[in-house]
C-alpha cells in the first residue's frame, strides 16, 4: 500500500492536474505527446515493414522488380521512341531513375497513408495516442521500399560506369525535402479519407496525373528550355517558376542533381519555391489533420 | 487511499448524431457531398443538405459528474448502451467530450479490448513490443518486464513462432499478460474477463487484485458482479448516461440489482391485458447464471437459469399443466420458444405448494441485445396465464466460441458453434 503521504485537502484547480480534457480544447502537450509516444511510433513503422515483407514471399523482389520495369518503359519510350535529350551526358536510364526514386517515394507514401488510419481503425477506436503516428510511420513504410530500389540505382551506376561526385553527398538533405513533401499532402489526404470514405478512389488518378506533370519521364531542363525558347527569357523563366509550385519537380531536380552530378542544373528560385511550397503544403496538412482528429474515433 | 483527487468529473455529456437511415453508414461519401452542393445550386431555393430532419441528437452521457481518490478502485455498472464505454473512452482520450471537464492527474493506461494492435503474421515476441508499446510502455520497461510476461502467459515455447499458428487460449494468455503489466497510476479496465477460460480468468482477476493493491486507482467494467464486489470498494452505476447511483460498492450492486433484475416495466399484477382463466398465474420472473446468484443480465455462451414465480389462488394441485416462454428480438419478431412440450416436462400434476419452475438453459446461444419475453401457462388444457411481452432482459457479450472473439452487436441474434477448413467439395 501507498502511505497517505499527502492528507492536504484543498479545493483542486487545474493546476494540480496534469491534464485536462474539455470539448474543442486544444491540447497544450500535443507535440510533447508526440515526443513521448515516438517508440510507438517506430514500433508501428517496423511492424508494416515486416508485415510487408512477410506476407508476399516475392516481398523484396516486387519492390526491386516494380520500378526497374518502369524504368526500362519509359527510357524505350521516351528516350529511343520520342527522342528526348538526357541531362548532359548522363544515360537516360539513370536520370529517369533517380527521378523515379522519389517519385515511387511520394506517390506510395500518398497513397499508403491514407489507407493508414482505416487500416488501423481498430487501435484508433482503442487506444490513445497521437494519431498523426499514423500516417506518419506509414510514410516510413514507404521509405523502406525506396531504399530497396536504391539498390538498384547502385547496380545500374555499375553498369553504366557512371561514377556519383560530390553532389551525391546533399541525397540526404533532398531525401529530407521528399519527406516533407509526402508527408504534407498525405496528412491531408488522411484525414479527407476517414472523413468521406470514397476519397480513395481519387488518389489513384492523381498519381497517375502526376506522373506525367512531374519530370519523372523526361528532365525539366526540358519543359524549361521549351519555355525560354517559345516565350523568351523573362517569361519563360516565370512559367518555369509556375511549373516548379510542384513541391516535387524541386525534388526530383534535387535528386538528379546530385546523383548524376554536374550533368543536371539545378534551377534554384525554382528549387526554393518548390521547398516553400512543400514547407506550405506540411503546415496545411498538420493544420487540418489537427482539426479533425479528434473526431476520428467516433467515425472511423 | 490518499485524500489526493486523481480524477475529476464535472457535468461531462457526449452527444453522438443519430441518422435514421439505417442504410446510411457513419461516414459521408464526398460524392453525396457534391451531388448535395451541386443539387442546391439548382435548386436554388433549399441550398444546403436534403434532409436535416433524419438525423437526432443522441446523449451517450449527460451531466455526468463525480471524483476518484489516489488509490481508489472503483467500479463503474449498468446496462448495455448506459453509456459505461463512452465514459471510458472519453476518459482514456479516445473520444472528445461534447460537454464539461475531466481532469487527471498521472500517467492513464487503458485496456478497453484484449490484444489490441496484435499482428497475426508477427512473433510473439514481436508482438508483446508492439502491443507493449501501444498501451504506453517504453522498450525498456518491457524488456525488464518480458520474462515475466512470458512466464504469465504460459506460452515460452512458442515464442517465436507467428501469433496466428497460436490457440485462441494462448492469444488472449499473451494479450492479457502484457496488459497485466503496465504499471500506470491509473489503470482503466473494461469487460476484458469476458475472454478465456475460468482457470485463467481467476488468475487475472488475481493479478487485478495485486495492482488493486498496490496503491494504483483503477477504474473497472464488468458484468460480473462477482468479480466487481472483489475488487472494488466504491461503485458507479450508470443508467441511460446519467449517473444513479455512487458509494460503497456492496449498495452500489444490490441498486443495480434491484433496479435491473426487475425485468418488467410494470408488475405483472398491474397488467390489464393478461388473458386466461387465472387458475395460475405469473408473479415474476429471476435471472440466474450457473451457480445461482440472481443476476442483471445473462452471458452469452455461459449456462442460465429463469426463475418463474408462481401465484396459485385457489391452492389445489392442478393437473396437466404446460409453461411456455417466448423470446422475441426488438422488433418484436418471435426468435424462439421454451416450452414444457418440446423439452418432454409438462407436469401432469403440480403440487399446490409449487411456488416456482425453473427453466436451465446449459448453454446461452442468443447474442448480445436486448430480448423481450412472453409468458404462457396453461391447465388442463385452458389458458391459465397468458402475458404478451411480459418484460425484457439483456443479454451481455461472454466468450461463447472460446476463442476469446466476442461477438459484436449488430451481427445477427443467434450464436451458433462451427469450424470452417479449406478442402474439395464433399462426396458422397
Amino acid at each position: 500500500m501507498i502511505p497517505d503521504q499527502i492528507t492536504l485537502t484543498f479545493e483542486s484547480s487545474d493546476a494540480e492536474f496534469d491534464l485536462t480534457l474539455e470539448a474543442g480544447r486544444a491540447e497544450k502537450h500535443y507535440w510533447l505527446d508526440l515526443w513521448r509516444y515516438r517508440e510507438l511510433f517506430l514500433i508501428l513503422a517496423l511492424r508494416d515493414i515486416s508485415v510487408r515483407y512477410k506476407q508476399t514471399e516475392i516481398g523484396v523482389v516486387w519492390a526491386l522488380l516494380q520500378p526497374f520495369l518502369n524504368m526500362i518503359i519509359m527510357t524505350i519510350i521516351f528516350s529511343k521512341v520520342a527522342g528526348l535529350p538526357s541531362e548532359g551526358t548522363a544515360p537516360y536510364a539513370i536520370m529517369v531513375f533517380a527521378a523515379m526514386l522519389p517519385w515511387n517515394f511520394f506517390s506510395s507514401a500518398l497513397a499508403s497513408a491514407s489507407q493508414s488510419m482505416v487500416g488501423n481503425a481498430n487501435l484508433i477506436s482503442k487506444v490513445y495516442f497521437p494519431r498523426l503516428i499514423i500516417p506518419a510511420s506509414a510514410v516510413v513504410t514507404s521509405f523502406a521500399d525506396f531504399l530497396i530500389s536504391f539498390l538498384i540505382l547502385i547496380g545500374m551506376m555499375i553498369w553504366y560506369r557512371f561514377a556519383p561526385t560530390w553532389h551525391i553527398l546533399a541525397l540526404p538533405l533532398f531525401i529530407a525535402v521528399a519527406f516533407v513533401a509526402a508527408l504534407g499532402p498525405g496528412l491531408y489526404i488522411t484525414a479527407l479519407n476517414v472523413k468521406y470514405r470514397d476519397f480513395r478512389y481519387v488518389i489513384p488518378f492523381l498519381v497517375q496525373f502526376g506522373l506525367y506533370v512531374c519530370p519523372v519521364a523526361y528532365s525539366s531542363t526540358v519543359i524549361h528550355e521549351k519555355l525560354v525558347k517559345s516565350l523568351g527569357d523573362h517569361l519563360g523563366n516565370q512559367f518555369f517558376l509556375v511549373y516548379s509550385l510542384n513541391p516535387m519537380v524541386g525534388v526530383i531536380d534535387g535528386f538528379r542533381w546530385s546523383i548524376l552530378g554536374g550533368n543536371a542544373p539545378i534551377y534554384l528560385p525554382g528549387f526554393f519555391l518548390s521547398l516553400l511550397v512543400a514547407g506550405i503544403f506540411l503546415l496545411l496538412g498538420i493544420w487540418y489533420f489537427r482539426k479533425t482528429e479528434k473526431s476520428f474515433a467516433d467515425i472511423i | 487511499m490518499s485524500n489526493r483527487v486523481v480524477i475529476s468529473v464535472e457535468n461531462l455529456g457526449k452527444v453522438y448524431r443519430i441518422s435514421h437511415q439505417a442504410e446510411r453508414p457513419r461516414y459521408v461519401a464526398l460524392r453525396d457531398v457534391i451531388a448535395e452542393k451541386f443539387q442546391g445550386l439548382i435548386h436554388a431555393k433549399n441550398p444546403v443538405s436534403g434532409s436535416p430532419s433524419s438525423s437526432e441528437d443522441f446523449w451517450a452521457l449527460k451531466e455526468v459528474g463525480f471524483e476518484v481518490k489516489q488509490g481508489e478502485v472503483v467500479g463503474i455498472i449498468g446496462r448495455n448502451g448506459a453509456g459505461k464505454s463512452t465514459l471510458l473512452k472519453i476518459l482514456s482520450r479516445i473520444t472528445e467530450p461534447s460537454r464539461g471537464r475531466v481532469r487527471i492527474k498521472g500517467r492513464v493506461a487503458s485496456l478497453l479490448e484484449v490484444g489490441t494492435g496484435f499482428h497475426p503474421e508477427l512473433t510473439g515476441r514481436e508482438n508483446i513490443y508492439l502491443n507493449g508499446a501501444i498501451l504506453g510502455m517504453s522498450r525498456a520497461e518491457i524488456r525488464t518486464k518480458f520474462d515475466e510476461i512470458v512466464a504469465f502467459a504460459e506460452v515460452a515455447k512458442f515464442l517465436d513462432a507467428p501469433v496466428k499458428h497460436y490457440s485462441s487460449g494462448m492469444y488472449v494468455r499473451l494479450a492479457f499478460a502484457v496488459a497485466a503489466h503496465l504499471e500506470p497510476e491509473i489503470l482503466i479496465v473494461d469487460e476484458v474477463l469476458a475472454v478465456g477460460d475460468a482457470e485463467f480468468q481467476k488468475k487475472c482477476l488475481g493479478k487485478m487484485q495485486d495492482v488493486a493493491k498496490g496503491g494504483r486507482t483503477v477504474l473497472f467494467v464488468s458484468h460480473q458482479m462477482a468479480a466487481i464486489q472483489n475488487l472494488c470498494q466504491t461503485g458507479l452505476l450508470l443508467t441511460k448516461g446519467r449517473i444513479v447511483k455512487t458509494g460503497p460498492i456492496e449498495d452500489v450492486v444490490k441498486h443495480y440489482l434491484a433496479e435491473s433484475t426487475h425485468l418488467a416495466e410494470i408488475s405483472f399484477e398491474q397488467r390489464k391485458d393478461r388473458e386466461g382463466t387465472g387458475a395460475l398465474r405469473f408473479s415474476d420472473v429471476t435471472l440466474r447464471n450457473g451457480d445461482g446468484t440472481p443476476v442483471a443480465a445473462l452471458n452469452s455462451g455461459a449456462p442460465a437459469i429463469l426463475e418463474l414465480h408462481l401465484a396459485n389462488p385457489g391452492a389445489r394441485a392442478l393437473r396437466s399443466v404446460r409453461f411456455a416462454v417466448g423470446v422475441q428480438n426488438h422488433l418484436g419478431q418471435r426468435i424462439l420458444t421454451l416450452a414444457t412440450v418440446y423439452s418432454g416436462n409438462d407436469f401432469p400434476v403440480l403440487g399446490a405448494d409449487v411456488t416456482c419452475v425453473e427453466i436451465r438453459i446449459p448453454r446461452l446461444t442468443l447474442a448480445p441485445d436486448r430480448y423481450g419475453f412472453t409468458l404462457f401457462a396453461s391447465v388442463n388444457g385452458e389458458v391459465a396465464d397468458w402475458i404478451r411481452h411480459a418484460g425484457t432482459f439483456d443479454v451481455e457479450a461472454g466468450d461463447f466460441y472460446g476463442t476469446g472473439q466476442l461477438p459484436p452487436e449488430g451481427q445477427g441474434c443467434l450464436l451458433i458453434e462451427h469450424t470452417f477448413s479449406a478442402g474439395s467439395p464433399i462426396r458422397v
